[in-house]
């Protein structure tokens, strides 16, 4: 045992440590990242190998303009949390409410093809393994879009009562990053889903 | 114990009613609490999967037994390996991380309090849900049914058709829920290393304990991920009709086996690697030098991080892989055994030229030394895959997993509680009931998994309630069981310890071992804002340069 | 303090020896009685591959360890402090460049000596071609029993596996379909070859060629469900003139015993022969094992009892009372009907 007096240096020269929200959020991204991994390995290993059913080929049609909403909305949350780290509070929340507009847009496009799978073409999550894949994969994305609105819209309620300022633009940045996560794993399952399985 | 109030010698500090503290401890989100509250859970299903290990062991201890039956066995086998994994080992570790990682970057929380309380409830609900299966598994009789489909729950095995009713579904259930709170102790642990540390604390002065758990942390962001999601694959087959593993459908079996060895091997790093951070900080301070290497320490855990995400498939070396992917997995699982190697000779290099104190975490501390490197040799027996298709699924690996964690795991964390329970309770555990604790859990441990690599050899596979007389396995099993139960004992010595220290303890202050990071700057227990005025640093072992002024290691680094 | 060193290092070395002891006897070779499943008394190439393979692994871990072990049996011993110690620290050292690449190269060393031995062995255990001689088997696991099809020889057989012996200078080896219709499960005898496991959906191969007639045991290693314990193998390995008798006999079909009508009359017209094949009767049934030639076994139940009078009637009885969790339901047939039934399958030779 020894006595130690703890009198340590109180002088601390410049210390920055990045900001924990943004670390949290990238953590939770690889995180993320990792289980729709498995979805899309999962995708590509039955790619072909359904013993009955419809094909991808056979219904599949390339949700192009939805697709273009999603991606812009990432460039409207970008621009939305630009406006508000400048304090352009009316652009911000323009740019915001935009940018829910197009993910609902979005959502509307998924919706409308599941429709239009299951009662057209009789393609449900158990009709084969590219309906069990399919299925799975873009209704994960979908989840994930879906929660992000609603983290989107409890921030444009509390904009429209004039509570987000320059101070929050931190926590926003922190939003748009899981935003643009959603809006690259789309690229993936787009890419996996409607160019490669077909 | 109070770790809200500042203790003040000589001042009378009132009792509150129990209720006003039980009401602190279910509400808190101090990461000492919290870290207090993952042991205590850990510690209790250690105490209910013991139970179910000495189930299996009773009745294995001959042959044609029939001390259960097949369908109770099948369900302690499962439990047992499920709890101690996900109930145990993993809240154990989660809690001593909690405990440790801020006081020793001189930080005064968790980046995120709130989520560290989230994420434990989410834990402790996990546990809860796989347990209450008991109750409410099929349904049938009146008494419900645990899962019993192994802690793998291989494909088809865990599908509806094989596993009708809801055992399979509480395991897969307490599994996600869990998972999810594992994710988000993670996540907490690395934005409190990268944020929060104070000043002067570069990365590459942290404590080896905190980088240590900085790399386990990144792991499980990888790694317990592809569990969650062959979870829910398993769930929409076993609910929404998903052919994912429906062999009838042109699913596949592999499939589920290359998606839970992607989470298994690296789970078992993920449990490993807080064990290394222990050593690293016990060692050092047992043998009064700092620790050999720490660059190099650093760099073979980041190392085995890596590589261990390109081992699995040596869990599948019987599945029919062809003989390239064998020879593949081979060659990565033998390399992952370099930079584990190295950092045993690390700490063998530490103790050497040192003056080594036999107090008891350093006795545990050498029986994980002896006890890695024997596991870790058989390990390489396993690397080989020809050797594996006759070692595989049969009581050789058990004895070589059982090596690992009870030998390594297991006893790095007894060295653990030895060193900072003082710290966390203000009381020195008794070394007399330490050593008794040591030795007799030593005897046990060697009398069983020792010898039960033999039956391995002798073709007794695992998981089976009984065997065929005549095999030469009956009087293996039997000198099993007996140190199972030694093990048993050496346990209660070990909870009677943590009970009796607590109220009779002598007092330890703040810092009874002589050691060198900041947790033993404060008092123990330390105040609820860890540190009054946050600390400045300037080497690896801050306290080291406060003692020794004349000879700081910041001069050499 | 010299007290408590020295029990230590007592303890160490006996632990040490205890340990050595147990290496070197399990990896002598052993004669191998009927009951015998020692993966170091191996009876095909394969199986003697892997042994051979597993000794010179065990060596070179052997001295691994011998070396680990003696560096921290001597710096517990050496660099144990004494009391005349307290208050003073021993020279703080950081490490050593040197060292370190000694103790990382070495190792990797060892690495690429065992990969490439081991490779070689992967390669000739999994790349052997199929001879001309070979005998064809497929094996397709069950809960709980194997079912033993030889496509170009007309047998259908059941849990209890016949092979010729192989003559090593004119090799019979026995090549292995591995399906299944269930679950998973895994083909391990361990005196003739490594396991492989029989995976729904995905087919399996593995050969051997075992080199000494006899029994040899074995069972189900990937836990399957309930009853994985009692899903028993047995080989037997025929001399030239044994394995043709038997397979003669086996392609035949069932022997009419006019004594057993009635019991053949019970068999057909209760549940039996959903499940159940007597080849030339009307059973067909391909869900239970194939009865055709059920006294030419040793066992029933997939070695889960003898085949007696005794148990073959308990297991018709009652199959939870020998394999609880078996597939089998009881028939609840009367005593009378019963003993008929148990009369026909003992003239099923």
């Amino acid at each position: 045992m020894s006595a130690v007096t703890t009198s340590f240096p109180n002088t601390a020269a410049e210390w920055r440590l990045p900001s924990r929200g943004k670390v949290a959020m990238a953590g939770l991204i690889i995180a993320e990242s990792a289980i729709f991994t498995i979805f899309v390995v999962a995708y590509l290993f039955y790619l072909g190998k359904s013993i009955t059913g419809p094909t991808p080929q056979d219904v599949l049609e390339t949700p192009i303009f939805y697709t273009i909403c999603l991606l812009s909305s990432s460039l409207t949350i970008h621009l939305a949390a630009k406006c508000l780290a400048r304090g352009i509070g009316f652009a911000f929340l323009g740019f915001w409410l935009l940018t829910i507009a197009l993910g609902g847009l979005f959502l509307y496009g998924t919706a409308q093809e599941w429709h239009r799978l299951i009662y057209e073409h009789g393609l449900t999550i158990s009709t084969n393994l590219f309906g069990t894949t399919y299925y799975s994969l873009v209704g994960l994305h979908a989840f994930h879009v879906t929660a992000g609105l609603v983290m989107l819209v409890t921030v444009a309620v509390f904009g429209l009562c004039g509570r987000v300022e320059v101070k929050q633009s931190g926590h926003i940045e922190v939003l748009s990053m899981y935003w643009h996560f959603v809006d690259a794993v789309w690229v993936v399952v787009f890419t996996v889903v409607y160019v490669l399985g077909r | 114990m109070s770790s809200n109030a500042i203790t003040i010698p000589g001042t009378q500090i009132e009792s509150r009613p129990w209720v006003d503290e039980l009401h602190q401890w279910l509400t808190t989100v101090d990461h000492k609490r919290l870290g207090i509250l993952y042991i205590l859970s850990a510690l209790l299903f250690l105490a209910i999967g013991g139970v179910e290990a000495l189930i299996i062991r009773i009745q294995l201890m001959r042959s044609h037994n029939d001390f259960v039956s097949p369908e109770v066995f099948n369900r302690m086998f499962t439990m047992h390996g499920t709890t101690m994994i996900f109930f145990v080992a993993m809240p154990v570790l989660f809690g001593f991380a909690n405990y440790l990682v801020p006081l020793m970057i001189g930080a005064r929380d968790m980046a995120f309090p709130r989520l560290n309380a989230f994420s434990f409830w989410l834990s402790f609900l996990g546990a809860l849900l796989l347990y209450f299966s008991f109750l409410g598994g099929t349904g049938l009789y009146g008494a419900g049914s645990a899962p019993d489909v192994g802690w793998w729950s291989y494909a088809p095995l865990g599908s509806r058709a094989f596993s009708p009713g809801h055992s399979s579904d509480y395991w897969t259930l307490a599994l996600l829920v869990s998972g999810f709170g594992s994710i988000g102790t993670a996540i907490n642990i690395i934005a409190t290393i990268l944020c929060l540390r104070c000043p002067g604390m570069k990365i590459n002065r942290m404590p080896l304990l905190v980088w240590l758990n900085l790399v386990m942390a990144g792991m499980v962001l990888i790694a317990i991920t592809p569990l969650s999601a062959a979870q829910i694959m398993l769930l929409i087959d076993r609910y929404l009709g998903g052919h994912f593993f429906d062999t009838q459908a042109g699913g596949s079996a592999v499939l589920w086996m290359h998606f839970f060895w992607i989470f298994g091997h690296p789970e078992v790093y993920i449990l490993i690697i807080p064990c290394f951070a222990f050593m690293s900080e016990i060692i050092p301070v047992f043998s009064r030098k700092p620790i050999f290497g720490y660059p190099v320490m650093v760099g073979a855990t980041v190392c085995i991080a890596f590589v261990s995400m390109s081992v699995w498939a040596h869990h599948m070396f019987t599945i029919g892989m062809n003989s390239y992917a064998n020879s593949f997995f081979t060659l990565t699982t033998m390399a992952v055994g370099v930079p584990t190697g190295i950092k045993i000779f690390n700490w063998i290099g530490t103790m050497w030229g040192g003056r080594i104190q036999f107090k008891t975490p350093m006795l545990f501390s050498i029986g994980f030394l002896f006890q890695f490197l024997i596991a870790g040799l058989t390990g390489i027996m396993m690397a080989c895959s020809p050797f594996d298709w006759q070692l595989s699924l049969s009581y050789f690996v058990v004895a070589h997993f059982h090596y690992v964690i009870v030998g390594g795991i297991l006893f790095a964390l007894f060295g653990a509680f030895y060193y900072w329970y003082p710290k966390m309770t203000g009381r020195m555990l008794s070394e007399r009931l330490g050593k008794w604790h040591f030795w007799l859990f030593l005897i046990g441990f060697h009398l069983t998994f020792d010898v039960m690599h033999i039956p391995g050899v002798l073709g007794m596979p695992r998981r089976i309630y009984t065997y065929e007389p005549g095999r030469g396995w009956d009087t293996l099993n039997f000198i099993i069981t007996i140190g199972a139960f030694i093990q048993a004992l050496a346990i209660l010595v070990f909870l009677a310890n943590l009970i009796i220290s607590y109220f009779k303890g002598a007092r330890a202050g703040n810092d009874p071992w002589d050691a060198w990071t900041l947790e033993w700057s404060l008092s123990s227990p330390p105040p609820a804002y860890n540190f009054a005025t946050v600390p400045t640093v300037a080497s690896r072992r801050p306290l080291w340069d406060l003692k020794h002024p004349e000879d700081p290691d910041s001069r050499y680094e | 303090m010299l007290r408590k060193s020295s029990t230590v290092r007592f303890l160490v070395q006996a632990i040490l020896l205890l340990f050595s002891a147990v290496t070197v006897w399990a990896s002598e070779p052993k004669g191998s009685s009927p009951q015998g499943t020692n993966i170091f008394a191996p009876a095909s190439t394969p199986a003697k591959s892997i042994a051979d393979l597993s000794v010179f692994v065990l060596v070179i871990t052997g001295i691994i360890f011998v070396i680990v072990f003696a560096l921290l049996v001597y710096s517990i011993v050496k660099f144990r402090g004494r009391a005349m110690d307290t208050g003073r620290e021993p020279p703080q050292v950081y490490g050593s460049m040197q060292i370190e690449l000694a103790w990382t190269i070495i190792p990797i060393l060892i690495v690429v000596v065992l990969f490439l031995a081991t490779a070689r062995v992967i390669h000739a255990i999994q790349d052997a071609p199929e001879p001309a001689g070979a005998v064809q088997v497929t094996a397709i696991g069950h809960q709980y029993w194997w079912e033993f099809r030889y496509p170009k020889l007309g047998i259908v057989t059941a849990n209890e596996l016949h092979m010729p012996v192989s003559d090593p200078s004119h090799p019979t080896p026995t090549f292995l379909q591995l399906l299944s219709v269930d679950t998973d499960h895994s083909f391990w005898v361990p005196e003739l070859g490594g396991k492989t496991d029989l995976i729904p959906n995905h087919p399996n191969r593995m050969w051997m060629d075992p080199q000494r007639t006899g029994v040899f045991l074995g069972q189900c290693a990937q836990y399957c469900g309930t009853q994985h314990a009692k899903m028993l193998l047995r080989v037997s390995v025929d001399g030239p003139e044994d394995f043709a008798a038997w397979v003669r006999a086996q392609q035949s079909l069932a022997v009419e015993d006019t004594g057993a009508t009635a019991g053949r009359r019970v068999f057909e017209s209760n549940a039996c022969m959903n499940c159940h094949a007597v080849a030339g009767t009307a059973g067909d049934g391909r869900f239970g094992p194939d009865l055709t030639h059920l006294m030419s076994r040793a066992t029933i139940a997939a070695g889960a009892a003898k085949n007696t009078h005794d148990n073959l009637r308990l297991w018709i009885q009652d199959p939870s009372a020998i394999k609880p969790g078996s597939l089998m339901p009881a028939m609840k047939l009367s005593d009378a009907d019963l003993d008929a039934v148990v009369s026909y399958m003992e003239t099923l030779r």
